[in-house]
């Protein structure tokens, strides 16, 4: 029998090599074949806690989830020794985030994996109990990853004293029950709480006080995915897989949806430019159609334009460019596509799945949907689009309770900033006579309430 | 999944609502994975919506009570989550994905399709009581978009065309 890892004999695809979506996941016995469980393994004869911790730290592994924090520095803020008590590890498979469909395919695929990397980084900070907080729609996902939970529980390689060990982790999938927000790492811990999913202030962090005021550490399915590869290999190997791309470090897991011709998913070296996504893998826009914008990462990240498209896919380049990598599976528009419509369908989303719990977020953006429908109606008033960019400001960072709010504006701003003129054609001018130059909001602010008459378009 | 830990529940049924056999165990299965009850509200809600459809008024008290928290809280969370639903629901329940990828690959064509093929707008049920309607965030499928979920079954790319024939492989 031919292994799935020949095909990978460098080891270039670490996340992907066992993956073959024709044949379906690895149960236990295919995945230890393929060299499954073998971190596990090293961690925990090899390896003090500490030790696995450092490796990553050293591999600069960076959060897979949209924000790209320091895996190695997360991890190195939870408390350790003897004394420390009950602690969690977390698995944030909640995946949400308009655009993104990376997690699904390494859930559904690569179920052991999964698991044995929650075994890997739970060892590295000696938690006894992990969660996967897994979205309810990912059946599929939840019924694979509960089978490799009972078969490696069945081995050995979970339960009380893994590996005949003194360390014990019991591992539990939770599935949700709808609502953006749970992927809101303290947002998440209140809903796998039992709680309404509202967001913590923070400080604490979860590393000092998170699940049941306890010790917590939550990270995304990709970046835990990586963690087993960089045992068994090494850091600087991690490191060599992007030489020469960025200065970020291993392979992601790139996708593109939208108006693409072979929309999909694809593990490369981070780095990797939209362009060769675009171009390369997704075979072009559809239709022959010229590409309009794009963007980066999902739909809380800024907007881009197709002289962006050869910048390297990493966190630092794209943040340089006025937007963030986020999830780094790029949704394309098309030429003949609204900006107006796109942005008001992100806004929609935004204000539909904003939690309530603080008021900019839960009266601005409802606010925002309706100057948006407006404009998109050809039904915009005098100051309509100054009032879209003041919300921007209103709801940017700082102003807020958590990061919802300021993620919807990120596509607001950059789409008023790249196609003002778009707005315009949808804004009906109101001039003073006396004051034709002037251009001010008639009695204040515009009023939500009021419904639109219909009015000619300028 | 199993753990060593066993939780059984008392009899906590009241004359509105009693709970199935299958119910109770399913609760008392996920409470063991959690130290504390309430963490286990989100699974005993949709241990009963998964054998009713949804969860009824008179459920809550019950569930509230098997967890260990007050009806209030959990009335709370029941409210919260998109997924649990608090009104009957249709024998399916369609969930059409709005979300960027899908409204760039044509979820207005197929959302326009779906309301015309079954007379009713988001957050109703046919007369019939076959389907219900419902908008829900990304699917995680964008590659395939435009999407919807049927019960567990996930569709995409669908087209406007390919409705009817979907539609007529749910009873």
């Amino acid at each position: 029998m031919t292994l799935r890892s020949a095909k990978d004999p460098n080891y270039q695809r670490p996340l992907t090599r066992l993956i073959d979506r024709d044949a379906g996941p690895l149960d236990l016995k295919g995945y230890e074949a393929e060299g499954g469980y073998a971190a596990l393994r090293k961690a925990i004869r090899e390896y003090k806690p500490q030790d696995v911790q450092a490796k990553v730290k050293e591999a600069n592994l960076r959060g897979r989830g949209g924000a790209g924090f320091p895996t190695g520095i997360k991890w190195s803020l939870i408390p350790m020794g003897p004394d420390a008590g009950a602690k969690y590890l977390v698995c944030n498979a909640d995946e949400m985030e308009p655009g993104t469909f990376k997690d699904r395919l390494l859930m559904e695929q690569a179920p052991h994996q999964l698991v044995e990397s929650m075994a890997v980084a739970a060892y590295a900070i000696q938690a006894q109990t992990g969660y996967i907080f897994l979205r309810g729609e990912y059946v599929v996902a939840a019924e694979r990853l509960n089978q490799a939970i009972a078969e490696a529980r069945a081995a050995g390689l979970l339960g009380p004293n893994v590996l005949g060990g003194p360390w014990s982790f019991e591992l539990y999938v939770h599935t949700g029950a709808g609502r953006y927000i749970c992927g809101e790492e303290t947002a998440l811990i209140n809903s796998l709480e039992g709680r309404r999913a509202n967001p913590r202030a923070k400080p604490p962090f979860p590393q000092i006080a998170g699940l049941w005021g306890r010790p917590t550490i939550v990270n995304n399915v990709e970046t835990l995915c990586t963690i087993p590869h960089i045992l068994v290999q090494s850091p600087s190997w991690f490191k060599e897989l992007s030489k020469g791309k960025s200065s970020d470090a291993g392979t992601k897991l790139y996708g593109v949806s939208g108006r693409a011709n072979k929309p999909g998913c694809w593990e490369l070296p981070m780095g990797t430019t939209a362009r060769e996504l675009l171009e390369d893998h997704a075979g072009g826009m559809r239709g022959g159609k010229k590409l309009k914008a794009w963007l980066p990462g999902g739909a809380s990240t800024d907007f881009l334009l197709p002289e962006h498209l050869d910048l390297p896919m990493d966190f630092d380049t794209i943040a340089r460019a006025g937007s963030r990598m986020g999830t780094g599976l790029i949704t394309v528009v098309a030429e003949d596509q609204s900006i107006v419509a796109a942005v008001r369908n992100l806004e929609e989303f935004f204000s539909r799945e904003s939690c309530g719990w603080c008021t900019p977020c839960r009266d601005g953006l409802p606010w925002t949907v309706k100057l948006l429908q407006a404009i998109e109606r050809g039904e915009g008033k005098t100051g309509d689009i100054d009032q879209l960019s003041r919300m921007t400001r209103w709801l940017g960072p700082g102003r807020t309770f958590c990061a919802h709010a300021p993620g919807a504006m990120e596509p607001l701003q950059s789409a008023i900033k790249y196609f003002r003129h778009e707005f315009e054609i949808g804004t009906v001018c109101e001039l003073d006579d006396q004051k034709p130059e002037v251009c001010t909001i008639p009695g204040g602010l515009p009023d939500i309430t009021d419904h639109r008459d219909h009015a000619p378009k300028k | 999944m199993s753990t060593d830990k066993v939780v059984k529940l008392a009899d906590l049924n009241q004359p509105g609502f009693v709970l199935s056999e299958d119910e109770q165990h399913e609760i008392e299965h996920a409470l063991t994975h959690y130290p504390d009850g309430r963490a286990a509200s989100i699974d005993a809600l949709k241990a009963v919506q998964k054998r009713r459809g949804w969860v009824p008024d008179a459920a809550i008290p019950v569930l509230a009570q098997a967890i260990g928290i007050s009806a209030a809280e959990l009335e709370g969370v029941a409210t919260f989550y998109s997924l649990i639903f608090r009104r009957p629901v249709g024998r399916h329940v369609i969930k059409v994905c709005d979300s960027i990828s899908c409204h760039l690959t044509g979820y207005d064509e197929l959302k326009a399709e779906l309301v015309k093929q079954l007379g009713v707008d988001y957050g109703r049920t046919t007369q019939d009581g076959r389907f219900t309607l419902l908008p829900i965030c990304c699917l995680g499928a964008c590659d395939r978009g435009a999407t919807m979920m049927i019960d567990d079954d996930l569709h995409g790319p669908v087209e406007p065309a390919d409705v009817a024939k979907i539609l007529g492989t749910y009873a």
